[in-house]
């Protein structure tokens, strides 16, 4: 079809609106991995960091947000999957609870961060940690009812939740309904079908969307800022309830509260590289899953 | 048992209102707080010794300390509607040119790179606003402060074009195949059919995305407590000087407040408040979304 010269407007309109984005994203990407490469050593990724928190390594934040991310995972998947497999296995389509179950799944999704932070402080910290303590132990220093790994964890755990359930549901949408009906019609129960039948030929979906999640939750520090981040941690955590250091909350700290921001510029370019980096394999490895799945799912 | 975990997304959603609401509520009450301050001063404004006229302050740790929540506010709605400005029209030429215009290979470029930029953490994107924009636009713009309104909103809207372009983009692609043939039959130049028949048919899921993506920006933290510069100043219409979001207080002083203070009573009333504002926005974009299907699946 012939283009007028509005045509070639409209779409010269359009097309710059996605240059800009894609300009600005490549010089996100190109100055982080610019001035961030050079800073990442051997040293700077094995070691802790000097008092100055400039020096040194970044060592305990890197497995920091690693211990955080797979205690996050550990505790929200089961359910998160659990649920999408209620949805859209077992309820009915019309039923009331279902509906409900969506209505929470959406708001959840779309309730901010930093409230999340609040609830893990005000649920998990003071009423459910203060409540051990109160029965556990007489009046002493709090043991439970203080910011740790734990809570942070849990915390997180509830903010990737909808993100769990809704790319599961989206894949188990996915595996044809002949099948679970010939899988009924040969005697199977409900569990039997959903357990042998529709969750391995959704087992591709699933992953992928739990990779997405948990890259999702290792990247998010508002959240974490009171529940059990810190600043500065020459330790690892060994225990459950103890603080951690996280990437994210290193970089926000360094870059917000350091005396001398101009010193700590390569560390902190370093660390934000070390980030992306582990968000982002997260994110690959997802997409690499997900076009091998479609590809098993082709006849 | 799973109907039982199914229901965690609905407790969820609750216990975060119920325990946010818990921290925040005794200050109606408590004496410690309605000696320290009045209810009426937290929404309106009031001559305080050694001003002269009535005046919206926030000043936790002024004597005596002056909590209103309105610069707040304004500080949110400004840096929010900043980033709308730039990414509404952004996100949806972006999406006009991926589902009308674009060869397929481009599309196939576009989709992962925006795709990567959703996945970018958001304390990476405060970094980089913080970092590189920062002095890109003092130098460009020539700002009087370095962080502002304006360096807040470029890095918000980095977060919210994903959200409108995943969005707009289902949305005009679900435009049936039917009413674009037979606009070109009659006649229609591709302009004409993507402005008048296109855009209109895909409004409704349009406007979802941008009500879902105002409701991400207003809730955003890292990135405004990094690059607004975190000045609490009623100044509705200039951009260019810095601004304190509801968010970004909540996360800067929570930590150096003792538990059951009347500041810390104030933080948790603001959480109440920007999961009110985020609860009703999600309601919105939802029912504008499922408006859409039905539309789109009776025709």
């Amino acid at each position: 079809m012939r283009y007028t010269k509005k045509d070639w407007l409209l779409a010269g309109l359009t097309g710059l609106s996605l240059a800009v984005i894609l300009l600005l994203l490549a010089v996100l990407l190109g100055q982080i991995v610019w001035h961030g490469a050079p800073v990442i050593s051997a040293e700077f990724l094995t070691e802790k960091p000097g008092p100055d928190m400039i020096s040194g390594g970044i060592w305990p934040a890197i497995y920091g947000t690693v211990l955080m991310t797979l205690l996050m995972t550990l505790a929200g998947v089961p359910v998160g999957i659990a649920t999408a497999i209620f949805l859209n296995e077992y309820a009915s389509p019309r039923s009331r609870l279902a509906k409900l179950v969506r209505i929470a799944v959406n708001n959840l999704a779309g309730v901010p961060s930093i409230v999340f932070g609040l609830f893990g402080l005000g649920f998990f910290i003071i009423f459910v940690g203060g409540s051990m303590d109160a029965l556990l132990y007489d009046d002493s220093a709090p043991v439970w009812g203080k910011p740790s790994i734990l809570w942070a964890s849990l915390t997180l755990a509830v903010l990737t939740l909808p993100v769990v359930i809704v790319t599961t549901e989206e894949a188990l949408r996915t595996v044809p309904s002949d099948i679970r009906d010939a899988s009924l019609a040969l005697g199977a129960t409900r569990f039997q079908t959903v357990y042998k039948i529709v969750l391995p030929n959704a087992k591709g979906g699933i992953l992928t969307g739990v990779i997405l999640a948990v890259s999702r939750g290792a990247g998010e520090v508002a959240p974490i800022i009171f529940c059990g981040a810190a600043n500065f941690l020459p330790y690892l955590p060994t225990d459950l309830r103890d603080m951690f250091m996280h990437l994210g909350y290193h970089v926000y700290a360094l870059a917000t509260q350091s005396p001398n921001v101009d010193a700590a510029r390569p560390t902190l370019f370093g660390t934000v590289l070390v980030l992306l980096m582990l968000t982002f394999s997260l994110n690959l490895l997802a997409v690499i899953i997900r076009s091998r799945s479609r590809a098993a799912l082709r006849p | 048992m799973i109907a039982v975990l199914a229901l965690t997304a609905i407790a969820a959603i609750a216990l975060i209102f119920i325990f946010i609401a818990r921290e925040a509520v005794p200050m109606f009450w408590e004496l410690e707080f309605t000696e320290e301050v009045n209810l009426r001063d937290l929404f309106f404004a009031k001559e305080w010794k050694g001003y002269d006229e009535p005046v919206f302050v926030w000043q936790p740790v002024g004597e005596p300390a002056k909590f209103n929540v309105v610069p707040l506010f304004v500080g949110s709605l400004k840096v929010t509607l900043l980033a709308m400005l730039m990414s509404v029209p952004l996100g949806i030429g972006c999406a006009m040119f991926v589902a009308l215009y674009a060869p397929r290979a481009v599309r196939e470029i576009v989709k992962p790179a925006i795709e990567l930029l959703a996945g970018i953490p958001s304390v990476v994107l405060g970094f980089f606003a913080l970092m590189v924009l920062a002095s890109w636009a003092q130098a460009t713009f020539g700002f009087h402060f370095r962080l502002n309104a304006v360096v807040a909103a470029i890095g918000l809207a980095l977060t919210i074009v994903p959200v409108i372009f995943t969005i707009a983009e289902d949305a005009i692609q679900s435009v049936p195949q039917t009413l674009t043939e037979a606009a070109l039959a009659l006649g229609a130049r591709k302009y004409q059919v993507a402005l008048r028949v296109v855009l209109p048919a895909a409004l409704p899921g349009i406007a979802a995305g941008v009500v879902l993506g105002f409701g991400r920006a207003i809730g955003e933290t890292m990135i405004v407590l990094m690059a607004s510069g975190n000045a609490a100043i009623v100044e509705l219409f200039d951009f260019t000087t810095s601004v304190r979001t509801v968010t970004a207080t909540i996360a800067a002083e929570l930590g150096e407040v003792a538990q059951g203070d009347p500041h810390w009573r104030v933080l948790f009333l603001l959480g109440v408040m920007l999961f009110a504002v985020t609860f009703v926005l999600n309601i919105v974009g939802d029912l504008a979304i499922q408006r859409l299907q039905k539309k789109l699946t009776a025709s």
